[in-house]
């Protein structure tokens, strides 16, 4: 379970995330959907506890992220945007090293790593440097470190940016796979991917809640696509879109920075 | 205490598998091997040469004043500019690449970060001295130097490497641009190489303040040979300093 509840991010006098709210239920994956500079980043990082937020609280299976800050670090797995590699280890030695990181017990860390090299694909390239794996295989590698210490929740930023269709068609198939007992945020503009992975959704545009809804209502009457442009655009809640679009301007590189 | 190892034996690894660590030792030694060299070299012509004269006071001409010493004054000259370089990658790196995410979302603290980090860089900074201590090794075998002053010198070699280090890891925190650290440290280190300099025209208490500031001014009470636990406690003061600043720069990079 994620709740996210009022939260707000400003760098400097620029305000990245203001006063979101959403929730995401146990066993649930929801899509993160919305353009670029969004917020999308900066919310999941918050989510993760890598940063903290200026205002508003967020709650992992009950813990806050900044109170109890290891409590939830140990039940997420988060795949940044680059997945977070070292280029001059192997991947085994990578993985059990993120695996020692994440507190999993001494004797079972190497079993640990073991399991998600089956699970992510990876016997292949093993033994492999990090640096040396093409992007697919990397993501794979990111995907991987996520899942070592068995996390509840999964937090996967753009798991499937500038991969070859090929590549994406694998990784949304291990995603698929992988969230089918988890709680998990996916952040991604492919919208025909939160359509096959995710039970909700949840558009953020210019650092607003644009929608929150389950996809199987929303799609009733239009496609995803339409409902996407639709509330980026403002014509949903044109009131919400005027506050954003002041903002835009200024957010497009904060989210990212 | 396991996280704290798990990160300095990766940081270890990666500069040992890389031509980083390789270069490092190399180049310190052919230098340190040259200082000795050239040293060892214009101490035998000077005792060829005082040999032939009569009635000369010659006490100052020993292997610990005339060898030992100004080695160890060069060494530590050489560790200055290379020791930003050792500790230039440490958070730098990390912050510019999503590694820095990785460890920030796992259950690990910043002290053990920096703890981590410090152990990596002084592990390789101990290796580079541990190679140096060859050339007192010759000169006991072939000579008769002072055990306990040659100890102290190196001993204080040591402690300073180690201050250093701290200082590196701290311009390396406050950055993700790994020049940027490296010319901070730098730039760190000879001030406080050079900040007793003004201590002679000043007057108290300046004076002592600079006094005690000034790296150069324990060192060279411990190459006398002199062990005193001010010396001691300057050098694990500084770096303790230097431990702390790195871990509000690591933490305080989060918040911006």
């Amino acid at each position: 379970m994620i709740e996210v509840k009022n939260l707000t991010k400003t760098y400097g006098s620029i305000t990245a995330v203001d006063n979101v709210s959403f929730q995401v239920a146990t066993g649930q994956a929801a899509g993160f959907l919305g353009p670029n500079g969004a917020g999308k980043t900066t919310t999941m990082r918050i989510i993760t506890g890598f940063m903290p937020a200026t205002a508003g609280t967020v709650k992992v299976d009950g813990f806050d992220v900044f109170e109890d800050s290891f409590e939830v670090r140990k039940r997420i797995g988060y795949l940044p945007e680059t997945p977070p590699l070292y280029l001059e280890m192997t991947v085994r030695s990578y993985l059990r090293h993120v695996g020692k990181l994440k507190a999993i017990a001494r004797a079972a860390v190497a079993g640990a790593a073991d399991r998600v090299i089956e699970e992510c694909g990876l016997e292949q390239v093993a033994g492999r440097l990090c640096g040396h794996l093409s992007k697919g295989y990397r993501q794979r590698v990111g995907l991987a470190q996520a899942l070592i210490h068995e996390p509840a929740v999964l937090i996967l930023d753009e798991p499937t940016i500038g991969l070859d269709p090929a590549q994406i068609i694998e990784i949304r198939a291990l995603i698929r796979r992988l969230t089918t007992e988890r709680t998990v945020i996916l952040s991604t503009h492919i919208l025909p991917e939160v359509q096959q992975i995710c039970a909700k959704v949840v558009i953020i545009n210019a650092g607003h809640i644009a929608l929150e809804a389950d996809i199987a209502e929303l799609v009733r009457e239009r496609s995803l696509e339409e409902e996407y442009l639709r509330h980026v655009s403002g014509e949903a809640n044109p009131a919400l879109a005027r506050a954003g679009a002041a903002a835009a301007g200024l957010e497009g590189g904060a989210a990212h920075a | 205490m396991r996280n704290v190892l798990a990160i300095a034996w990766r940081d270890i690894r990666s500069v040992f598998v890389s031509p980083i660590a390789y270069v490092v030792l190399t180049g310190f030694t052919l230098l340190s091997g040259w200082f000795f060299f050239n040293m060892l070299g214009q101490f035998n012509r000077l005792v060829a040469q005082y040999s032939m004269l009569q009635g000369m006071d010659t006490t100052w001409l020993n292997l610990n004043d005339a060898v030992i010493t100004p080695l160890l004054g060069n060494l530590l000259v050489v560790l200055l500019i290379v020791i930003p370089m050792i500790t230039m990658r440490s958070f730098a790196e990390e912050k510019s690449s999503s590694t820095f995410e990785l460890l920030f979302t796992s259950p690990v603290r910043v002290g053990e970060m920096v703890l981590g980090k410090y152990l990596a860089s002084a592990f390789l900074v101990t290796a580079m001295i541990a190679i140096s201590l060859v050339f007192p090794a010759i000169l006991f075998i072939y000579g008769n130097p002072e055990l306990g002053i040659t100890a102290a010198g190196f001993l204080g070699l040591y402690l300073t490497a180690l201050a250093f280090v701290a200082a590196g890891n701290f311009t390396s925190a406050l950055t993700s641009n790994q020049i940027i650290a490296t010319i901070s440290a730098m730039v760190i280190l000879l001030l406080l190489f050079v900040i007793g300099w003004p201590a002679e025209g000043a007057g108290e208490p300046i004076k002592s303040i600079l006094v005690y500031l000034s790296v150069t001014e324990h060192f060279q009470s411990m190459l006398k040979g002199v062990l005193d636990t001010r010396d001691l406690v300057y050098f694990a003061s500084v770096t303790i300093v230097f431990l702390f600043l790195t871990h509000r720069a690591v933490e305080s990079a989060r918040w911006k």
